[in-house]
């Protein structure tokens, strides 16, 4: 307070200066690969890997649906990362309601194993669940590749718990009255606790959606014909494949089809950036 | 309904039972309804794959071969002295010791710079978020392109500024190192959101009282913000362990976990074990060991974070 206020100043300045080149610098290095990947896909065929191209060129986007089933893809990760969300919310806004709200003997120990499931890696579970969708003719090429993507992965426990902390907040009142109305559990859930809930509804489906939306490792397994199998895993078999003409043409497509593959779950995020943030900031967890 | 309301088991909450009695108090048999699909699921998908890739890791058990005979620890005997898996192992010590320390530090001094009044928070904030919600696979492809030998911009850029040549993904030493920084890359922003929460709950009073003391910028983030952070910063470094641990679609797309194996990561040998080689026993005997290291990082992460909370 009683130092000379120029000085202060001047240091409040400095430390400015600081934060913001840091955090320009650091922005160009998070969104200069975006900006790169869309410029390549519309680049004309000779020129893509320039910054700024001679003019719009829209050949590298034909010759993606050209080479790669796109719309099939794209249909099949929609249901599948669909099928994930419905899934998850339904059986995961049950799970935490009677988590939260109903008093039963062994509520103790499906909360510690569900804490518990959240240690166990996938990787390790894979291979058997793997056998049980081979077993099952799940993982042959047709509809039923969908059930073998989705119930594997049908419920997360980090929506449960989202689920789970969000109906504690509830004010007791409003069940005790509901009860005392004769309403019914489910009543209860259907009518007085989703409607105050739809945050929770909105961060637990827009965190359970990246995960399928985005996985690799378990489509991989489950089916490798590319008419049935989602965007991302046929957008990297082609990009790990190098089957194409020239590497041009080649960085062109995966470009363009990686443009796809990333637009939808961007365009959520960009949409709804508050809740995602709020989701990740409340649970700590990921994935 | 006519049940006493004095709940026996689970975790009532104790200091209801001296108000009214609640509602809530009862049991409510209904809940097992509630429970039924997630415990169904939890069976299936979760405890029975469990239990059959136990039994899977003590069994010579190859796709081809009907014969599945009991083998007792020779799986793990031969994990001991297969190369290749420990390889992978010194591949994940150096992925982490890269990936975390940068991880930790650039994830920090980006929270500390967007925790100032500063124009355009929320379009930093969101920028550092999008490589998270971008599949690995479209991450992976277009920086194996930006960092192609010779023609990718990066090493065009290090070229024409001066900066040395480096094999980012043709030289066995660097592979590891460069998929160590893109995941970094990656996954900051979910680390960035947890520094903002964390300093967000340091009090004012603190600083304050450091700048009575004379104390400048610098000296307050080393006495102040670093120290008040450490519970965060413990989760961070768990959780960016697990992620190597479990590392797969970079390495199988950038690298094919090559060259001279110098990029397979745990996983993604697990992968070759199991679907190339079609050994699934000793896959799983594998994939055991790999799931202990991951459940004793989670484990210290919820006895830390119970710790830190707890006082």
């Amino acid at each position: 307070m009683n130092k000379p206020s120029s000085t202060s100043t001047w240091k409040i300045r400095l430390q400015s200066l600081a934060s913001y080149t840091a955090l320009i610098i650091g922005a160009i290095v998070f969104l200069f690969p975006f900006y790169y990947m869309v410029v390549g896909s519309i680049s004309p065929a000779n020129e893509v890997g320039r910054i700024i191209p001679s003019r719009i060129d829209l050949s590298s986007w034909d010759y993606m649906l050209s080479r790669i089933p796109v719309t099939r893809n794209l249909l099949i990760s929609f249901l599948y990362a669909g099928g994930v969300v419905l899934s998850t919310l339904l059986v995961g806004s049950l799970t935490g309601y009677a988590l939260a709200r109903l008093q039963f003997p062994g509520r103790g120990l499906i909360f510690n194993v569900l804490l518990l499931t959240m240690m166990i890696p996938f990787q390790l579970t894979m291979i058997p669940l793997y056998i049980m969708i081979v077993d099952l003719g799940w993982a042959k090429p047709g509809p039923t590749v969908l059930l073998g993507l989705i119930i594997p992965g049908a419920v997360n426990a980090t929506a449960i718990l989202i689920f789970r902390q969000f109906f504690l907040q509830i004010p007791r009142d409003l069940f005790d009255a509901a009860r005392v109305d004769g309403e019914s559990e489910f009543g209860i859930l259907a009518r007085i606790v989703m409607p105050l809930s739809a945050p929770a509804f909105l961060i637990a489906g827009l965190l359970t959606f990246i995960g399928p939306w985005n996985e690799f490792l378990w489509p991989l397994l489950v089916t490798r014909d590319v008419h049935w199998m989602p965007l991302a895993e046929s957008v990297a078999l082609f990009g790990v494949g190098g089957q194409t003409g020239g590497a041009a043409s080649r960085w062109g497509t995966i470009t363009a089809a990686s443009t796809t593959l990333a637009i939808p779950a961007v365009a959520l995020f960009i949409f709804f950036q508050r809740y995602f943030i709020e989701g990740i900031a409340a649970t700590g967890i990921k994935e | 309904m006519n049940n006493p309301p004095v709940a026996p088991g689970g975790n009532g909450s104790g200091a209801s039972r001296f108000r009214f009695r609640s509602s809530d108090d009862r049991i409510n048999w209904i809940a097992y309804l509630f429970v039924l699909p997630y415990v169904v699921f939890f069976a299936a998908m979760i405890a029975y794959p469990l239990g059959y890739a136990i039994y899977l890791a003590f069994h010579e058990w190859s796709v081809i071969d009907p014969a599945k005979p009991f083998v007792g620890l020779d799986n793990f005997r031969r994990l001991f002295n297969d190369s290749l898996f420990w390889k992978s192992l010194r591949n994940t010590v150096k992925f982490l010791v890269v990936n975390v320390p940068v991880t930790v530090a650039l994830s920090l001094i980006l929270a500390v710079a967007l925790n100032r009044p500063i124009q355009g928070r929320t379009f930093f904030r969101a920028a550092y978020f999008l490589p998270y919600v971008t599949a690995g696979v479209v991450v992976s492809l277009i920086w194996q392109w930006m960092l192609g030998a010779g023609t990718g911009i990066v090493p065009r850029f290090f070229e024409f500024v001066g900066l040395p040549k480096i094999g980012w993904l043709t030289d066995p030493s660097w592979t590891m190192i460069t998929i160590a920084l893109m995941v970094a890359w990656k996954q900051m922003g979910v680390y960035i959101i947890l520094y903002l929460g964390g300093l967000q709950g340091i009090p004012r009073s603190l600083y304050e009282a450091a700048e009575l003391d004379g104390a400048n910028g610098l000296q307050q983030l080393w006495t102040i913000t670093i120290p008040q952070l450490r519970p965060i910063t413990m989760l961070v470094v768990l959780l960016s362990t697990i992620v190597g641990f479990q590392l797969f679609t970079e390495p199988y797309i950038m690298t094919g976990g090559g060259p001279l194996n110098s990029s397979i990561s745990v996983v993604l040998y697990i992968y070759r074990v199991a679907f190339e080689r079609l050994e699934f026993g000793y896959a799983s005997a594998i994939g055991m060991v790999l799931a202990m290291f991951i459940m004793l990082t989670a484990l210290a992460q919820r006895i830390l974070l119970k710790e830190d909370t707890g006082r």
